[in-house]
């Protein structure tokens, strides 16, 4: 437990984890949607085979700051990145780093479930299609396959893989998406507010599913709800006005928070 | 096996930024075809069109001998009228080449001179007859095929059998010029004279005018009609069969080809209601029925923009439903409607198709008199002098179809004004 | 004109009947409008609604029939032996046709061609008394009839008359009825073109028009021919409209559309904010223009071309008809494209990108796709402008009904038929006449299918999003 309490001033610089490999970790991270300044000199890191958790009121940029994993920020064009984030030691804005490469190592699932109008397995088949990762229909099948039954949803649509993904019910296409992403076998899965839009038994299935892929995959979620981040989470980070105010293991944030904003917000003073 | 992925993934990158690059390139190619085609069509109108907006005069001594002009002396305008111009102008031609004698040299002379050359004489005259008797200088237009010479579009190294005019007349065409009889000027007769079978003599104003007639028409009814419909069915309407019938009526309406429209005024207007063929009354009512689905499209659209706060605000301090929408929604949509109602109206300036089956194709030497006259609009004009084998009409095909554009232009122009200026967020 | 200062009458009638309904109301109350149901001027628009419309509707009547009703009488004024054709037998009606005009023209006293028989003259006396007994009865009726009810109007002005709701419910039918015009216009549309090619198919058999390979309408010329002697087979016309109008959209598709993905996906706005309204000019252009452009330009371009490679084309080739028409509906298809593509939820764009797709993959796997059936709605519309455009063919196209599908060769279309027997001299009730109309028929029902076929697809389209 070498976790540090972060000043409120700025969370930048030092290690904060040292006896757990580190995925992803961003040193004075900052973001600027045209003039406003959304994410303010972030530093944080994301361990491997875990799940970490952003909470914080709505606006205070854990979303924002989740898109900067996979560059999903690239697609709007006002929004502008500093500082460094690195994935295994290489910064993902570096100019060597190709987009399309990072975000088949990092894949994403979205807050509302968007799967393409297409069939269930077309959906799937998606990624290892564009990215050429199965030769052969067997092994595209097969790909498929794994990946339903990893997301908890082939017993459900094995009969009907030729149907429209849009036919599914809300849980279900969340489900689906999230066996899109681990289709491309990505190091690293971001989740922004996955269950969001669900209903509490569907919410019930997708936690249980992140819990089980935290064997395979690092996981980070951004979530509303702190009990979702109590539940699923190993490692939790508390945004507030676009900065990190503090993270650290979940159970400590929750238990003994260090900051008072922090406190606040768990204890329901604010949020 | 993750790294192993990321090899595969690796690998594909390049053959995928190459497919990339190229749809890319398709795309951008696709609309750089499209907009080659624009420039080339204005680039050929424009081309072979500035030209007839220059014509060729010829400076021209002619002597109005009384015998032949006035016989009796008593300037009687019906006299003067009809004396007999043509002899005095051939004559003053006939002067200028003495050592052209035979029957058909003469002929060819004379054909140099265009017949508007006559009226020209005439007028001089009836506006002020003491010139009988004098010598006078009249500046008259070459008939078109030495317009054309003179502008250069006529291949004198050609086959003489190849082109309209003979080597003999291009001879003497050049010693008119080597005298400064010729002189090259603003063509004002495109603007201030009708359809003539003399290319020379054509000019557009009779069609300006019957468009005129025909639009102002179809805007006095299209747009009553069209906001009158347009606020019934967004304010008023139950939502019932009716209703669900007029709406589809109108949606199909605005994609029926224009010709049907045309079919309709023959049989309807023409046939059953006996009204007059070639009047711009039935092509302004054709219009109107084809601009009206456009008018209540557009304006159903700025009803639709008008927020319904300001509905509430209106009737909760005790408007009636008339006085809510003539008093508030109605000036808040009107830019809209506007907008839309000039788009149509140009859309209607630019029709050609349903006025060729009412007969607005006739020829029409004279500005209609009124919208019961038979007349004629501008792209029906546009496409009776594209249809004319007259080589000197191509000219001035494209000069009308710039002066269309030039009017179109104009209304598109206002049209975006009038948007920005009352764009409004709401 | 007369009519028109009749109108003005009426009009300024109904000026007074406002002004004095307005008085007789605030009168009624001693000025205290407070007493009154509506506001004063409501009362005046009462009087004045009353006044103006039914005599305006009686005028509108009157001049949309009374051209007819004279017609008939002048005709049935006329002398038996008027209507007989030298030979003893009854005059053709194009001749009687031809005759009336002739009439018309004395009795406007426009000089009438030829010297003019006798009872052309009387007849055409006859009709001058008729039209100005006409106009005189009308006027006189009309003013009655607006005098009469505004005074009626007038007279139930009372401080309880409910003057405001009686106006709006007034305007609220006129807006009825501007509505229905849209309905009214079908309806006259599928009317006057089934009635008429009811007529020509009285002569020409259903199935000869619509499965004959042969059409040459023009050989029935002379008098003593019917109407089956000419050829009104439509099958070639069918062909004809069926190839320029795939050449258009084999110019179009791809272009249109891929100038709207690139316009939607990759452009930056200002290249956007050019290009745009730069390819909608291409829409605005008439399509006179069009046509004389196909035919001064294009047509002789492609003919040049052909002879370079040593291919014979027409100077009436298709192609060149086709080609325009191509340049002229590439707006239709690339805003209509734009349109659907734009609806395409972000959502579903981020979804491909955060599987790491490239743009292009996105577009032409996820975007692409789900845009289609939009995509088609719009092509289909385009396929209905193609099929009904005119002037374009008529200017550029040929007009021998030639059964291929060679580009090169020159086809005649739907519309250039309906045009060549419609325009210049015409006799009604011949097949040739008649036939543009059934050409009309055909060519409404296509469009109008693949029209509400389209339009239904596209709002199905739109509301999987909305």
């Amino acid at each position: 437990m070498t976790d540090q309490h972060q000043p409120f001033e700025g969370t930048a610089g030092q290690p904060r984890i040292a006896d757990r490999s580190v995925k992803v970790s961003a040193t004075n991270a900052n973001v600027y949607y045209g003039e406003k300044h959304a994410i303010k000199d972030v530093g944080l890191d994301i361990v491997a085979q875990e799940v970490t958790a952003f909470i914080g009121p709505s606006g205070c940029g854990k979303s924002t700051f989740l898109r900067c994993l996979n560059r999903m920020n690239d697609t709007i064009d006002i929004c502008r990145v500093t500082g460094d984030i690195r994935l295994d030691e290489e910064d993902i804005y570096d100019r060597k780093i190709d987009v399309v490469e990072l975000r088949a190592r990092v894949g994403m699932v979205f807050q509302k479930p968007n799967p393409f109008p297409k069939s269930i397995y077309e959906n799937i088949a998606y990624g290892p299609r564009i990215h050429g990762t199965a030769t052969g229909k067997a092994e595209l099948d097969e790909i498929v396959q794994s990946s339903l039954v990893r997301a908890g949803l082939w017993e459900e649509v094995k009969d009907r893989l030729d149907s429209p993904g849009t036919g599914l019910s809300g849980g279900q296409q969340q489900r689906l998406c999230i066996a899109r992403a681990i289709a491309v076998s990505p190091e690293v899965i971001l989740m922004d507010e996955p269950c969001s839009a669900l209903d509490p038994i569907a919410t019930a299935k997708i936690e249980e599913l992140i819990d089980e892929l935290r064997t395979n995959f690092t996981i980070v979620i951004v979530t509303h709800s702190m009990q979702q981040a109590a539940r699923v989470s190993q490692r939790t980070a508390f945004f507030h006005l676009g900065r990190l105010i503090e993270c650290g293991d979940t159970e400590t944030i929750f238990t003994n928070p260090q900051h008072n904003l922090t406190q606040g917000y768990i204890t329901g003073r604010f949020g | 096996m993750t790294s192993n992925n990321t090899d595969l993934v690796r690998a594909g990158l390049a053959r995928r930024y190459r497919a990339e690059k190229r749809f890319r390139l398709y795309g951008l190619g696709a609309i750089l075809v499209a907009l080659a085609m624009l420039l080339t069509l204005f680039v050929t109108i424009f081309g072979s069109g500035l030209g007839a907006f220059t014509a060729t005069e010829m400076t021209l001594e002619v002597t109005l001998f009384p015998q032949d002009v006035d016989p009796e002396g008593n300037r009687d305008p019906d006299v003067l009228s009809a004396a007999n111009y043509r002899k005095l102008i051939s004559q003053a031609m006939l002067d200028l080449f003495p050592d052209v004698t035979t029957r058909q040299d003469r002929r060819a002379l004379l054909a140099i001179v265009s017949d508007g050359a006559t009226y020209e004489a005439r007028r001089r005259v009836m506006a002020d007859p003491s010139l009988i008797g004098q010598r006078i200088d009249i500046t008259v237009p070459v008939s078109s095929d030495f317009d054309l010479l003179n502008k250069g579009k006529v291949d004198e190294t050609s086959a003489e059998h190849e082109r309209r005019i003979t080597d003999k007349q291009i001879a003497w065409f050049k010693r008119l010029q080597d005298r400064g009889m010729i002189s090259t000027t603003f063509n004002k007769r495109l603007f201030t004279n009708s359809d003539s079978r003399q290319p020379e003599l054509a000019g557009i104003l009779g069609a300006v005018v019957g468009s005129m007639y025909t639009l102002l028409i179809t805007l006095a009814l299209s747009f009553p009609i069209g906001v009158a419909a347009a606020v019934y069915l967004e304010e008023y309407a139950p939502q019932n069969w009716f209703t669900d019938m007029i709406e589809v009526n109108i949606n199909n309406l605005a994609a029926v080809p224009s010709i049907v429209f045309g079919l309709l005024g023959l049989a309807v207007f023409l046939n059953v209601f006996g009204m007059p063929r070639s009047a711009p009354v039935v092509g302004g009512l054709v219009l109107t029925l084809m601009t009206l689905p456009t008018i209540i499209i557009a304006s159903r659209a700025a009803l639709k923009s008008v927020p319904p706060s300001i509905r509430e605000a209106a009737l909760g301090v005790g408007a009636s439903k008339l006085q809510m929408i003539v008093h508030h929604v109605l000036p808040l949509a009107m830019p809209g409607m506007l907008t839309g109602t000039i788009i149509g109206m140009a859309q209607a300036l630019g029709e050609t198709a349903p006025l060729l089956m009412i007969g607005m194709v006739a020829f029409i030497a004279d500005v209609p008199g009124g919208p019961l006259a038979p007349s004629t609009v501008m792209p029906v004009q546009i496409y009776l002098w594209a249809d004319s084998a007259e080589r000197a009409f191509v000219e001035r095909t494209s000069a009308a179809i710039m002066i269309l554009l030039a009017f179109l232009v104009f209304m598109n122009a206002g049209a975006v004004v009038l948007r920005k200026k009352f764009e409004r967020k709401w | 004109m007369n009519t028109l200062i009749l109108v003005l009458v009426i009009l300024a009638l109904a000026t007074l009947s406002y002004v004095v309904g307005t008085r007789r109301s605030t009168g009624l109350v001693d000025n205290k409008p407070k007493d009154l149901h509506s506001l004063p001027g409501y009362y005046g628009l009462y009087v004045a609604m009353w006044c103006g419309v039914p005599a305006l509707a009686l005028l509108a009547l009157w001049t949309a029939f009374e051209p007819t009703i004279v017609k008939h009488m002048v005709l049935a004024s006329l002398p038996a032996q008027a209507l007989l054709d030298p030979a003893g037998g009854p005059l053709s009606d194009q001749r009687i046709s031809l005759m009336m005009t002739d009439i018309a023209n004395t009795a406007s006293g426009n000089i009438s061609s030829g010297a003019s028989q006798s009872y052309i003259s009387e007849a055409a006396v006859y009709q001058r008394s008729l039209t100005d007994t006409g106009y005189w009865l009308m006027a006189a009726v009309a003013v009655a009839l607006g005098l009469g009810l505004a005074s009626l109007a007038y007279r139930r002005i009372s401080p309880k008359l409910r003057a405001r709701n009686d106006v709006e419910s007034g305007v609220k039918y006129f807006m009825i009825a501007c509505s229905t015009v849209a309905i009214l216009t079908t309806i006259g549309i599928i009317l006057s073109l089934l009635f008429e090619s009811y007529r020509f198919f009285t002569q020409v058999p259903v199935t000869d028009f619509l499965f004959g390979l042969s059409w040459s309408p023009q050989t029935a010329m002379r008098a003593d021919q019917v109407g089956s002697s000419g050829a009104f087979g439509a099958i070639p016309l069918f062909v004809g409209t069926g190839l320029i109008a795939t050449i258009a959209l084999v110019v179009a598709v791809p272009i249109g559309l891929l100038s709207a993905i690139y316009m939607s996906e990759y452009a930056a706005p200002k290249f956007r904010a050019f290009a745009k309204p730069a390819l909608e000019i291409l829409a605005g252009i008439p399509t006179v223009v069009y046509g004389f452009f196909a035919a001064l330009t294009v047509a002789p371009a492609i003919r040049g071309f052909g002879e370079t490679i040593g291919l014979d084309v027409s100077s009436e080739s298709a192609l060149a008809a086709g080609l325009v028409m191509g340049i002229m509906i590439i707006p239709f298809v690339s805003s209509l494209s734009d349109d659907v593509i734009t609806a395409v939820p972000q959502a579903m764009r981020e979804g491909s990108y955060g599987l790491g797709a490239t743009k292009s993959e996105t577009i032409r796997k996820v975007v692409f796709p789900a845009a289609l059936p939009g995509i088609v709605g719009g092509i289909l519309l385009a396929a209905s402008r193609a099929i009904g455009e005119t002037m374009i063919v008529v200017m550029a196209a040929g007009l021998a009904a030639n059964l291929t599908a060679n580009p090169f060769a020159a086809v005649t279309t739907v519309t250039v038929q309906i045009v060549t027997l419609l325009v210049g001299d015409q006799e009604f009730d011949s097949p040739k006449t008649l036939a543009a109309f059934a050409l009309g028929l055909v060519l409404f029902f296509i469009t109008l299918l693949l029209n509400v076929i389209a339009l239904r697809v596209v709002r199905k389209y739109r509301e999987q999003y909305d």
